[in-house]
């Protein structure tokens, strides 16, 4: 064979195999997707959203609870998480820029970015729920700002970067402090960058599961006391995927789904935002 | 610009020069444009007989290490437009941005000697920087509206500065637009997005913005830079009659646009101010031979 | 400096005052909100350590090389959790790296315009997917398929070769350290792929087409220009797909089968660090138990935070912006 043919074939090969790499990605995400489609949507029902989660050895039942103390710990947890990330990424484009705090915030910043969630939970354990004496929605929705922290950070600090150094220095010259530059003129020309991030933040704690283990713990009955512990969907698919009883597996894989689809849902829409964008962060 | 031969009839040759536009409706235009120019040269005497505004003495400016400007002296006067020509890199919009302390933004940049506005020496480190600035205006090359209607673009300086009821900022606004010659283009849009103008009209919206505050100085960075002939035009003009009002400073690297506008060019090199004087004599009588090169296109 | 101030008197004297008092408190808190970022590690740092203090003192080193995992006896060794842990990221990596590596290649050099976007935003789908989903319907789905076909014939090829074969025998029993191992490397291709597509794309047009224009074939092109020119990238990205695995708790403990044991055989059950703590820590019954489990917590801590860290530092060489969604 002569040289060329062997190089035309390694080239052939190589390509094909990373075709069929990308095929069995594809297969398996196609898989993954459609037994939790299958599996998920036969116990929709009604009563998944108007009953609670149901005792062992119970026919019926549904995860209320567990949908709104997700929804709570979600919302608080982003409620705390995000101004502080807002801020932080604030001071990290605008403020700190080339400083070597920044640099160094920047990188312990990118670190917890990527830290195993179950150490966060560790930690609000030590830090919530030891003074407090038991588990509780707070220190659920405590573990969930913290994880949403640093996305908020990386985010609100590349988009408010992307803001034209004109603009910001057009208002300098009018005699405007950093602080009106930035809530005047920078934030509103990132917003749907900083919005995007904030939706990315959402989707991101809406699938965590571990840190909730030891933190907002479950809870059987319907519950609105933030200090106390509270149902949510993770811990009811950990806690229902285990057991032996048919409709508790059920109900874990709908809550499974149900947590898939917000997640897409808002994947979607941070995409579409972000397309909407045209380049240097302003509207279009 | 093309490279000529020195002598005396070239550097008339750039006076004569109007803007670059077509023949037609805008013939008249840059007709009065260029009588402008013409008056405004002519009355360059005049330009001397007004007060100092702004005087510069012994400034050098350092970006880190290296010195930016060299031991720069001049005198800005008010009522009249000084223009600052030169090749790329020789310092002017260093120098500009020294005027209202735009380098105090970025560590590393600092400027020493004096810059007295009035009498007071605007470098000193007591000196509120923010207030400097509702002073001293500036515009810049690209037009940046922020994300806002048009009437708030030019109202954002006002609040900046003072505390001002509704009614009296709105008179300020058309005010404004109307002295930038953009109140008639704009004044059914006012609530519209100030982004939705076109080019030229952002560059004025700018424009208006800054002289709504009422600074006494407005410095303009090579305003024209990134517009069309018709809008370079249009401009100009507001530089002209925006000149009875301030004292103003542009950089311009169009040597016709300055020998249009301005009453006093200062001519830049390698960070030196090489040499300002009257801006009929700087084009046709330069007393340094650098400035005689640039002038006549032998380089820059 | 009062001169300075604009026009108008004590009025607009107390509005210049007001704007800078109001920038001293915007920037200060802005600062304080970063600091806080900084604080939120070492908190997590000392707040382990502090809670880990107990078993570390009592066990000492011992608590590192002992495999015995007693509740009732009150005795406790890390040694089967991390073997678990580094085992099942170990094969996930094996399986995960020519994957990404391909599917990432597949995406920027192979597939037609009208394809990359559709398959580039399935992949990331699939990276949007909560770790929990993936341990479900490993242990629903993937897990029996595991148990009825691919483990029995493992077992009879595999399992049957001199040396390696000790790593396929025992019980086909679906769940496991190697099925673990799989679905976190199923869980961690479209992490690693996205990262190395960033990689791949900051990679000048110019230095590809001179390897074009040279008579290069695509496939050399890749290897002997995209992929030294962006080696850092790679093994950055790589090892933060690593520590995502080290950290990786539901997607592995499904599956892992739980028990503290280290056995050669790769079908056998185990456990891993991150599965241990989540299985285990609200059934804790003693101070002790909760402070060994806490312990695991902190050698967790100290493995992906060098490994992250040391991602990070390579990575950080590169565009920043080109890496965002990471």
């Amino acid at each position: 064979m002569s040289r060329r043919t062997i190089r035309k074939l390694t080239n052939l090969v190589a390509l094909g195999l990373s075709a069929c790499a990308t095929a069995i990605g594809l297969v398996f995400l196609g898989a993954i997707l459609w037994t939790l489609f299958k599996q998920g949507l036969s116990g929709f029902s009604l009563s998944l959203f108007t009953q609670m989660t149901p005792p062992p050895g119970a026919t019926t039942g549904g995860l209320l609870n567990a949908i709104y103390g997700s929804f709570v710990m979600t919302l608080l947890g982003i409620l705390m998480g995000g101004p502080i990330g807002l801020l932080a990424g604030t001071y990290l484009a605008e403020y700190g820029r080339n400083t070597r705090l920044a640099s160094v915030i920047r990188f312990i910043n990118d670190v917890l970015l990527s830290a195993p969630s179950i150490i966060i939970g560790l930690f609000v354990y030590e830090l919530v729920v030891v003074p407090m004496g038991n588990f509780s929605a707070l220190s659920g929705a405590v573990a969930l700002a913290i994880i949403s922290m640093p996305v908020i950070v990386r985010t609100t600090e590349d988009m408010l970067n992307l803001v034209p150094q004109g603009m910001k220095d057009a208002s300098t010259a009018l005699g405007a402090y950093p602080w009106r530059t930035i809530t005047s003129i920078a934030y509103p020309a990132a917003r749907s960058g900083m919005v995007t991030g904030l939706l990315l933040a959402v989707a991101r704690i809406s699938g965590e599961s571990a840190p909730l283990l030891f933190t907002a713990l479950n809870n059987q009955f319907w519950s609105t006391n933030l200090g106390a512990p509270i149902a949510n969907l993770p811990v009811v698919i950990f806690t229902f995927a285990e057991s032996s009883y048919q409709n508790w597996i059920q109900l874990a894989w709908s809550a499974a789904l149900l947590i898939t689809l917000a997640i897409l849902l808002l994947s979607i829409i941070a995409r579409v935002l972000v397309s909407r964008m045209s380049p240097g962060g302003a509207r279009r | 610009m093309t490279t000529y031969s020195a002598g005396g009839e070239t550097r008339v040759r750039l006076l004569a020069i109007g803007p670059d536009v077509e023949r037609g409706p805008n013939r008249a235009a840059a007709n009065q444009s260029l009588g402008n120019a013409r008056s405004g040269i002519s009355a360059e005497r005049t330009a001397e007989r007004n007060e100092s505004k702004i005087e510069v003495r012994h400034l050098d400016f350092y970006y880190g290490t290296t010195r930016a400007l060299k031991d720069v002296n001049l005198t800005l006067r008010d009522h009249s437009i000084t223009a600052f020509i030169g090749p790329s890199g020789c310092g002017k919009s260093t120098l500009l941005r020294v005027l209202n302390r735009m380098y105090s933004l970025y560590p590393g940049h600092r400027a020493t000697g004096e810059v007295l506005l009035d009498g007071e020496n605007i470098l000193a480190p007591s000196v509120d920087v923010a207030s400097l600035r509702f002073r001293v205006g500036m515009v810049f090359q690209k037009a940046t509206p922020f994300p806002m209607s048009v009437s708030e673009n030019v109202a954002f300086g006002i609040r900046l500065a003072q505390r001002i009821s509704r009614s009296a900022l709105a008179e300020r606004v058309e005010s404004a637009l109307r002295d930038a010659a953009l109140w008639e283009e704009v004044k059914d849009k006012l609530n519209q997005d100030g982004r939705s103008l076109s080019g030229g009209q952002q560059q004025r919206l700018c424009i208006a913005r800054t002289i709504a505050v009422r600074p006494e100085v407005v410095l303009f960075d090579e305003p024209t830079a990134a517009l069309d002939p018709i809008s370079t035009l249009k401009i100009e003009e507001t530089l002209q009659s925006l000149r009875e009002q301030f004292c103003i400073a542009i950089v311009t690297h169009n040597l016709q646009q300055a020998a249009r506008v301005s009453n006093t060019t200062a001519f830049m090199y390698l960070g030196e101010l090489v040499e300002v004087g009257p801006t009929e004599q700087i084009f046709t009588a330069p007393k340094d031979r650098r400035t005689d090169d640039y002038v006549t296109g032998r380089f820059g | 400096m009062n001169e300075m101030a604009a026009v108008g008197g004590t009025r607009a004297a107390r509005h210049a005052a007001t704007q800078r008092l109001l920038e001293r408190v915007f920037g200060g808190t802005t600062l304080a909100m970063a600091l806080l970022v900084l604080l939120v590690l070492g908190g997590v740092a000392v707040s382990l350590l502090r809670g880990a203090w107990p078993a570390l003192s009592h066990f000492k080193l011992a608590f590192l090389t002992r495999e015995i995992w007693n509740p009732v006896t009150d005795e406790y060794g890390a040694l089967a959790a991390i073997y678990g842990t580094l085992v099942t990221s170990a094969i996930a990596m094996v399986l995960a790296l020519p994957v990404s590596f391909g599917i990432a290649v597949f995406l920027t050099e192979l597939a037609p315009n009208w394809l990359k976007r559709p398959v580039g935003v399935a992949i990331e789908l699939l990276a949007a997917v909560p770790s929990i989903i993936f341990g479900v319907w490993g242990l629903f789905v993937f897990a029996p398929i595991l148990q009825d076909t691919v483990q029995p014939w493992m077992m009879d090829t595999l399992g049957a070769l001199p040396g390696v074969g000790m790593l396929f025998q025992g019980p086909p029993a679906g769940i496991g350290v190697l099925t673990a191992g799989i679905v976190l490397a199923i869980m961690i291709v479209p992490f690693i792929s996205s990262v190395m597509r960033d990689v791949f794309e900051t990679v000048p047009d110019v230095l590809k087409e001179s390897g074009y224009g040279l008579g290069a074939t695509t496939w050399e092109v890749i290897w002997n220009v995209v992929v030294p020119h962006s080696r850092t990238g790679i093994v950055g990205g790589c090892m933060l797909g690593l520590g995502r695995a080290l950290g990786e708790t539901m997607a592995v403990t499904f599956v892992i089968g739980n028990a503290h044991d280290i056995a050669t055989s790769l079908l056998a059950p185990g456990t891993s660090i991150s599965a241990t703590i989540a299985n285990e820590f609200t059934e804790a019954t003693t101070a002790l138990y909760r402070s060994s489990l806490i312990a695991l917590g902190v050698l967790l801590f100290i493995i992906t935070f060098s490994v992250i860290a040391a991602a990070r530092l390579m990575l950080m060489r590169l565009d920043r912006r080109a890496l965002s969604s990471v």
